[in-house]
């Protein structure tokens, strides 16, 4: 058993692991962060899909091990305070999922699109999501999603500038 | 001042109420159950295809750290009978655990009870199996002939299913059958189109996968078993049945289902034996499949070769059509498995009035992974066979695809139409859906597109298809396992809404449409109501989610039991309105007197009056919860016209899907933008089908496409944006009109798809290909290399 320690959502975690312990079964198994999902064993599917270090990985390819010291961000983590964050908003009014078990990787996936490409065309949106499976959509939907996340977010960021232009004396 | 009218909720784009949870990794699917004292199984299965096993070594597996128990098949056949199917036919006799012959690779043969999901593996790998092999075929036309070898002993020539006919002159028991109109109807013909095709196998790969969860308590004797099923009810009966039980002991529970197209559908090895073996130690158990394993052990669908035979006049008046099917089923019987190639034969006739049709079934076993429903199950088969054979004949007489079709369309004055293999079609009109899709595509503008990109040398093709389906089960005639559906009703003492249904979803959206529907009904608010399904403790009854028939059959007898409610709740009302029940309206938060506003009673003090009844009315008992079963009287039959242009690399035979234009009628609508999302989900596992998905076997029986690696899932990349139009005829069946949108999509995208790919390749002289447009395949042909 080797122990390790990483910041979860914001929260320290500390535990004993076997060495060849996946991370996902680490955050799903001894933290019961189950919005996690395992869809694949050949790392294709990316519904295990987290943010680590504030890139997304597929939490399959990686030993808990090797997250040792790393901060993550799971789907729990992703809405702050009780407000979804922008890309869940998204999914959920544009119809973004059905089954829904893609849905928690496909988010973290489209995290790491926005964080990149804050303007994605819907050519940039499904080549950032390629990497990630959805059996039910047919991806539209998806896509129209992660559209209207970045425009949410767009509009966020012009407001934000706004009062900021406003407190200036 | 009068509140704000509630907005009629039945026809809007209401978005969904299951998604707070899903979209916050909050829903509860099978794997994320965690009981007290849960152990793990791990199945060890066959590497090999067709084999007897000589012997099991399972002292490794038991002799290490944390393995509680390893069963071998005999072990297991000692705790539960044979697998049990749900149709009529003959069937070998199949034994959740192999115990003498392995005849496909992935078929369990031992399973291991263990401490965790790492062990319980590392145990199941410790098993040594020793087989001695024998001959495997993998090509149903090969094992028809007995060669070379026979799967099950009793079944000669691997004939699961010998030849039933069906069509013009068949008897209706199918005994005696008369040919003579469907040879008149060839020998008159001026032009036969004749071809040889292949529907092929595919693995249906919902995300999530199988998993199962069961727990026996012995002090109370029951059990509660959660699975990743379409069907709690239908798996409640048979956990039982196999384990010894009464139907009362067993509560079934399908949490959230991430995904199925059908292959939940089926109750499986791993749910026998996980209930059996918690019944045998008393210890909650759990198994999820692996990825791997799914590929193998989760059921397979389409597999169906077609040797499509269509006689027409050189006007294009189709005289007769000849359907021969050849089902390879694999390996065995599972539930539904001999049940869904007959869909085929059902639906040969298409959105055509064809005067003579000969349709005939064989289905065969193959040392393969069974066969079962897969969505649109059996008849996408049935569509792409004739479309493409249409397609064919407009090539022949040098028509346009778009006139073929209508000259042959069943005229909406005809229905009800009962077609020439027995089905009863509800309503139709398909030439208003072949107009739309020809407007939607503007198909002469795209004609003009073709001819200039080829006029540049490029290759592109336009394809058009017409499909019908068969859905909204039953009535009971229809299905093994009663063709209804059950509801109940029930309003709150506080006003709120609380109801059930037994069309258990996995990611179509119930909740939400159910509630719409109530939302109407009652004329309260969404937010005040709750569907619950999927635990049978809950739900009284249900069939289960399956065949396009959630919103047709179990939407009905939820209308229908909020209907007796409703019913009753006026009675009550109209005691503290003194009005007549009559004259009430259920809307806005009230129920009231029509025409006279200032009546009116706030729907949570009726519901209260109902609970707590002084007076009770004359004839009535307290409460307001009522239940209703719905059996339609017949299927429905939705339709519609798929139209794709594609482009294919001239040098490395790569097809592109450039625009997809579907126009679909489900009947009336309750919720569009979920309508939307199930066509969009159709038409990428029909797109996937015609593109790049396929389940392949080596000859030594190998699934070689046994992984994502290998199985090509479509990506986002892989599709244009679909543009969706629809045309609404309502059908006469259900009170609703609804007709079923759940599989729509994959009937009328491949044939679309491989007319526009042969349209493509036609200056090659190519008149048909194969599903899947592999590139190297387009490349001979345009390369004008052949087979070796």
């Amino acid at each position: 058993m080797v122990q390790v320690s990483m910041t979860v959502n914001g929260k320290m975690r500390k535990a004993h692991v076997e060495p060849r312990m996946l991370l996902v079964h680490f955050l799903r198994e001894q933290l019961n962060l189950t919005g996690t999902h395992v869809g694949c064993d050949t790392s294709q599917c990316g519904a295990c899909t987290v943010l680590v270090d504030g890139r997304s990985a597929k939490s399959c390819t990686l030993f808990a091990v090797q997250a040792d010291g790393s901060t993550i961000v799971t789907i729990e983590g992703l809405a702050k305070n009780g407000e979804l964050h922008p890309l869940q908003e998204g999914f959920w009014e544009e119809h973004g999922l059905q089954c829904g078990y893609c849905t928690p990787g496909m988010i973290m996936s489209a995290v790491n699109l926005l964080n990149d490409t804050p303007k994605p065309s819907e050519r940039e949106i499904r080549e950032g999501i390629a990497g990630n499976f959805c059996r039910c959509t047919g991806y539209q939907h998806i896509v129209n999603a992660i559209q209207s996340a970045a425009q949410r977010n767009a509009a966020k960021a012009f407001r934000q500038t706004e009062q900021a232009e406003s407190r200036r004396p | 001042m009068t509140a704000p009218l509630l907005p009629k909720l039945v026809g809007q784009r209401v978005k969904r109420r299951e998604d707070p949870r899903l979209i916050q990794g909050r829903a509860t699917y099978v794997d994320d159950i965690k009981l007290a004292g849960m152990q793990h199984l791990a199945f060890k299965r066959s590497d090999v295809a067709h084999a007897r096993i000589r012997s099991i070594d399972t002292s490794a597996a038991r002799a290490m750290e944390g393995v509680e128990a390893v069963f071998t098949g005999a072990d297991i056949a000692e705790l539960v009978p044979p697998m049990p199917i749900g149709t009529p036919f003959p069937s070998p006799p199949h034994r959740a655990v192999v115990v003498d012959v392995v005849r496909y690779a992935g078929e369990p043969v031992a399973v291991v009870v263990a401490a965790d999901r790492y062990i319980a593996r590392d145990a199941a790998d410790a098993i040594v199996v020793n087989y001695e092999t024998l001959p495997v075929v993998v090509d149903p036309e090969l094992a028809m002939t007995g060669k070379p070898t026979v799967i099950h002993p009793d079944f000669a020539n691997n004939l699961a299913v010998p030849l039933v006919p069906s069509g013009t002159g068949v008897s209706a028991d199918g005994k005696t059958v008369d040919d003579s109109a469907i040879d008149k109807a060839f020998a008159e013909a001026d032009v036969v189109i004749s071809q040889r095709m292949v529907n092929q196998r595919l693995v249906p790969n919902a995300m999530e996968p199988r998993g199962v969860v069961a727990h026996y308590e012995p002090g109370k004797e029951s059990m509660t078993i959660w699975s990743s099923t379409q069907n709690p009810h239908i798996l409640r009966t048979m956990i039982a049945t196999m384990n010894g039980l009464g139907q009362d002991q067993v509560r079934a529970i399908a949490p959230e289902v991430g995904g199925a197209f059908g292959a939940k559908i089926n109750i499986y090895p791993e749910e026998y034996v996980a209930a059996a073996i918690t019944k045998r130690l008393g210890i909650p158990v759990k198994w999820v499949e692996d990825r791997s394993e799914a590929f193998v052990a989760t059921t397979h669908g389409r597999d169906i070769i077609g040797y499509v035979e269509l006689a027409a006049r050189r006007d294009g008046k189709v005289l007769g059509l000849k359907m021969r099917l050849i089902a390879d089923i694999g390996a065995y019987n599972m539930l539904l498995t001999a049940a869904v190639p007959t869909l085929t034969m059902l639906m040969a006739n298409g959105t055509y009035d064809i005067p003579a049709i000969r349709a005939t079934l064989t289905e065969v076993f193959t040392n393969k992974t069974p066969t079962d429903a897969y969505r649109g199950a059996g008849r996408p088969e049935a569509t792409y066979f004739l479309e493409r054979a249409m397609d064919m004949l407009a090539r022949e007489l040098e028509m346009d695809p778009a006139d073929v079709r209508r000259k042959n369309f069943i005229q909406p004055s005809q229905f009800p139409f009962t077609t020439q293999t027995g089905a009863v079609y509800d309503s139709g009109d398909y030439e208003k859906a072949l107009d739309r899709a020809l407007e939607a595509a503007n198909w002469n503008q795209l004609r003009a597109e073709r001819d200039a990109a080829r006029a540049e040398g490029r290759l592109v093709g336009l394809g058009l298809a017409m499909y019908v389906e068969v859905c909204g089960f039953g009535p009971s005639s229809s299905l093994p396992t009663g063709g209804w559906e059950h509801s109940q009703v029930t309003v709150e003492r506080d006003g709120r809404i609380t109801a059930t249904t037994g069309a258990s979803p996995h990611g179509q959206g119930n909740e939400t449409t159910f509630a719409q529907m109530l939302a109407d009904q009652f004329g309260v608010p969404l937010e005040h109501i709750r569907i619950h399904h999927g635990d049978t403790a809950v739900v009284k009854q249900g069939i289960g989610t399956f065949g396009s028939r959630s919103q047709a059959v179990g939407g009905t007898a939820l209308h229908l039991a909020g209907s007796k409610v409703k019913v009753k709740m006026a009675r009550f009302a109209s005691e503290m309105l003194e009005a007549s029940p009559e004259d009430l309206v259920f809307e806005n938060g009230t129920i009231g007197v029509r025409g006279a506003p200032t009546f009116a009673k706030k729907f949570a003090d009726v519901a209260a009056y109902a609970y707590v009844p002084i007076p009770l009315p004359e004839g009535l008992e307290p409460g307001l919860s009522e239940e209703a079963f719905f059996e339609p009287a017949n299927n429905t039959y939705p339709f519609g016209c798929h139209i794709s242009m594609l482009e294919i690399d001239r040098e490395t035979g790569e097809p592109t899907l450039v625009k997809f234009i579907a126009v679909d009628d489900a009947g009336n609508l309750i919720n569009p933008l979920l309508v939307e999302g199930q066509i969009h989900g159709g038409l990428a596992q029909g797109i996937g089908q015609a593109l790049i998905e396929e389940a392949v076997y080596n000859e030594a029986g190998q699934l070689v496409t046994g992984s994502f690696l290998d199985y090509a899932l479509p990506r986002a990349t892989d599709f244009p944006h679909f543009e969706l139009e629809s045309t609404v005829t309502p059908t006469p069946v259900n009170p609703f009109g609804a007709k079923g949108v759940g599989e729509a999509g994959t009937l009328g995208s491949t044939p679309s798809i491989v007319c526009a790919a042969v349209d493509a390749l036609s200056e090659f002289g190519v008149k048909h290909v194969d599903m899947m447009l592999r590139p190297e395949k387009l490349w001979r042909i345009i390369n004008k290399i052949h087979d070796s």
